[in-house]
């Protein structure tokens, strides 16, 4: 199937007044349904071989991330260590999929990492608030590119998208995909962060995910990390839905990513359930979903030695980070 | 990929055994003639069970009417509710066993058992142990007196549930019961009785006999009971009402349902899937306020049979001891003859039937999850309560054909609307003739609401204060 253009996607030239149009007629999500069906398949059992895929899986598909004021190259670079070598007392477990990292960090996370495979994403346009000149996101955005970034997480126009403004939000997301062309003519991979905590509304986690999708993310992402509420299954749920009917209606399969607060290898698998339940199976991989999470990884280790060796040794037998 | 492995729960969590007697007087009886009793997930055989006879009945009864005159209707309202505080604390420390034990004799998940059938039970006896000193306050002025013993007998889709519904209130309004389970599922009713005699309840205020259709008949026919209750066939329901005619004794039917499950275009459409799969596959569609038939606007319809489709597609049938098992075994060997005749019917009146590919065990018995596609409210299966995972779809055009489609049945228990509009269903709930009607959800039961129905649907209501007049005189 042939991509479709937005203006084929929304029936008319992009306008504000269309998007609106057509971001309003996206059918509503009643929150006590949605969320009685993300907690019905928390209940869901995973044991043994199942439970062994999925930690594995959780590890593959995870951005292990430092986006603290407090970084540093040497800190960057102990994470990447991390990344490359999870677990020195078994060189068989998988390693993450990226080291997500400030902007200014990307040329260290690089060197640290070399061409072992594993990616740089970089948090951009003015991550975490989004509030600067679009001229300044951009150039955020080019910068890390610049300095090698594979994958670009950048961050919505939250202030535009509440006031109705989809036109805006819609415009920097295309702006900021076009920021992401490498010299060679290929693109970074993007992120585009929601940051559903401060949308509030699943209505509008919806729209917002659409908005995105429409514009040319490569992922739709929940949050931060930097505001009260993060990632959530529902939402999570809400977001696999839109990714799992624009792939239906359009052919184009876009990637999901809960951030945040997810730090016990129990959660995670909660998370791959609602996967497999929700989008499919098709999502089951690390270029279609990802876990943002900087304390997840040594939960997933050590539940991950406790079903090798059938003892849980507890923290002070994997690395801090 | 990502294959869920064998999450079995424990077997060993509950004890039944070899066989059983009645429970009369405080005491099990020694077993009389029995018969056996099955999982219906493997057919082996669990326990052999008593076939109550006319005597057995009249025994109990007996035993009822004795309790009732020398002990329980002169015990202050709240020493009763001590009681059933008790009970309900004692189901709620032996959950994972009447779990397992449900499971094991019904054939339904065991993720159902844990986390709806048994919760509820608790919540049943919590609920009216609440109402058992406060009955000046149930609506029926000062000092409303209990009618005395209550015979009972319940269905087999919630053996213990309906068990609870029965008991609670009847006890806290200050009668005695004698229980018949349905002959399938006896075993949780016996198991209860091992509860009665844990929480020291009073003996003969609780007795349970089991048996067949005609031990039913006895015990509703016996000339020593003050109350009948019934929970089960639209059939059965008729032939009692017949049997009470003329006699003194007050009667409260709840029967089958066809339930409309009616999507509009506005609808919450992933939620209402979920809504249409919780209504009709919920306990293998052995529910009488199951959302049997699908009501859908016509412009909506092939994006929601598309969606509904799919998420058919991820359903779990299999072992209903598998912690991720969504659709267990059918109750029984006649069960399913009668689903898979009513849906041939179906097929040969021009429905078109579709169910997902899934893999049915060779032992016990099940069904696939099924649709019938293009169904006409002519069609048997549109009409006929099919007491299984069958789900008839139709459309309509305009709200006024969605009531009209709904109510043009001869049942009256539930109905379901879905819309984002709230006037739409403040609307369509008045004009809609079910008891029961969900907006925007399905299938939710509290013992604070009332539960009944129009119709073929039967009569009185059970949960709530309303659920109490059953029990007391002055009420209906």
């Amino acid at each position: 199937m042939q991509p479709h253009s937005p203006e084929a996607i929304v029936g008319s030239r992009i306008t504000n007044q269309s998007l609106k149009r057509w971001l309003h007629s996206l059918p509503g999500v009643d929150k006590v349904g949605l969320e009685a069906r993300a907690a019905s398949l928390g209940t869901r059992s995973i044991k043994t071989s199942s439970k062994a895929w999925a930690l594995d899986s959780a590890i593959k598909m995870m951005d292990l991330t430092t986006l603290e004021g407090m970084d540093t190259p040497e800190r960057v670079k102990s994470l990447c260590l991390k990344a490359l070598t999870p677990d020195p007392t078994d060189l068989d477990c998988p390693r993450p999929a990226a080291i997500c990292v400030y902007g200014d960090m990307v040329k260290h996370a690089k060197k640290a990492l070399g061409n072992s495979g594993i990616y740089v994403a970089a948090v951009a346009t003015a991550f975490p608030s989004g509030r600067a000149s679009v001229a300044v996101k951009l150039l955020d955005t080019k910068d890390a590119v610049k300095a090698g970034a594979d994958e670009i997480d950048m961050v919505i126009d939250r202030g535009a998208f509440l006031s109705g403004n989809y036109l805006e939000v819609y415009k920097q997301i295309q702006a900021v995909k076009e920021a992401c062309k490498r010299s060679d003519g290929s693109y970074a991979h993007l992120k585009v962060i929601l940051e559903t905590g401060e949308l509030q509304t699943y209505d509008n986690i919806r729209r917002a995910s659409y908005l995105a999708m429409l514009a040319g993310g490569d992922f739709i992402k929940t949050s931060t990390g930097k505001v009260t509420v993060n990632a959530t299954i529902p939402i999570t749920m809400l977001m696999l839905q839109a990714v799992r009917d624009w792939y239906d209606e359009h052919g184009v399969l876009i990637g999901v990513k809960p951030a945040g607060g997810i730090r016990t290898a129990k959660d995670a698998i909660k998370y791959l359930v609602v996967v497999k339940e929700t989008a499919g199976e098709q999502w089951l991989n690390p270029d279609l979903f990802r876990f943002g999470a900087s304390s997840l990884l040594n939960d997933v280790l050590m539940q991950r030695q406790k079903l090798k060796t059938g003892n849980y040794s507890g923290p002070d037998y994997v690395s801090v980070d | 990929m990502f294959e869920y492995a064998p999450a079995p729960e424990s077997q060993a969590l509950v004890n039944f055994k070899d066989s059983y007697g009645h429970f009369i007087d405080g005491k099990f009886q020694k077993p009389g003639k029995t018969y056996q009793t099955i999982n219906p997930a493997n057919e082996k055989v669990l326990a052999d069970i008593t076939y109550g006879t006319e005597k057995d009945v009249d025994l109990a009864v007996k035993a009822a009417r004795h309790a009732y005159e020398k002990v329980w209707s002169k015990l202050p309202g709240a020493e009763r509710g001590k009681y059933l505080y008790r009970i309900a604390r004692i189901i709620q420390e032996r959950a994972r066993e009447l779990a397992v034990a449900e499971t094991l004799n019904n054939g339904k998940p065991i993720k159902e058992t844990r986390d709806v059938d048994i919760p509820l039970v608790a919540a049943w006896f919590f609920y009216y142990a609440g109402w058992a000193d406060k009955l000046d306050y149930a609506g029926l002025g000062p000092n409303p007196q209990a009618l005395g013993v209550a015979a009972q007998v319940i269905p087999w889709n919630f053996p213990l549930m309906m068990l609870a519904w029965k008991i609670a209130p009847a006890l806290a309004a200050g009668n005695t019961v004698v229980l018949k389970p349905a002959e399938t599922t006896p075993l949780t009713a016996l198991l209860f009785a091992e509860i009665c005699q844990q929480a020291e309840l009073p003996d003969g205020v609780v007795n349970i006999v089991t048996g067949f259709g005609d031990t039913g008949a006895a015990l509703v026919g016996h000339k020593d009971v003050n109350k009948v209750a019934f929970t089960g066939s639209t059939e059965v329901g008729r032939i009692i009402a017949r049997q009470v005619a003329g006699t003194n004794k007050k009667v409260t039917l709840e029967l089958g349902g066809k339930a409309a499950n009616i999507v509009f275009d506005d609808a919450p459409l992933d939620q209402a899937v979920e809504g249409i799969i919780n209504g009709i596959f919920f306990n293998q569609g052995h529910v009488c306020c199951a959302g049997s038939r699908l009501l859908v606007q016509e412009s909506i319809q092939d994006e929601l049979l598309k969606k509904l489709q799919r998420r058919m597609e991820s359903l779990r049938l299999g072992d209903p001891m598998d912690k991720n098992t969504d659709i267990g075994a059918i109750n029984s060997k006649a069960q399913l003859k009668k689903i898979e005749a009513l849906v041939k019917q179906g097929e040969k009146e021009g429905a078109e039937r579709w169910s997902p590919a899934c893999v049915i065990p060779k032992n016990g018995f099940y069904f696939a999850p099924t649709l019938m596609l293009g169904v006409s409210p002519a069609n048997t299966v549109a009409r006929e309560e099919i007491f299984g995972p069958v789900l008839s779809v139709m459309t309509f055009r305009t709200p006024q054909e969605a009531v009209t489609k709904a109510n043009n049945t001869e049942f009256g228990l539930s109905a379901g609307i879905w819309t984002e509009k709230g006037s739409r269903i403040l609307k369509l709930a008045d004009q809609l003739n079910a008891g029961v009607v969900w907006a925007n959800t399905f299938n939710q039961f509290d013992p604070t609401s009332p539960f009944g129905g129009f119709k073929e649907s039967g009569y009185g209501r059970e949960g709530g204060k309303q659920g109490l007049a059953a029990y007391l005189k002055g009420g209906y």
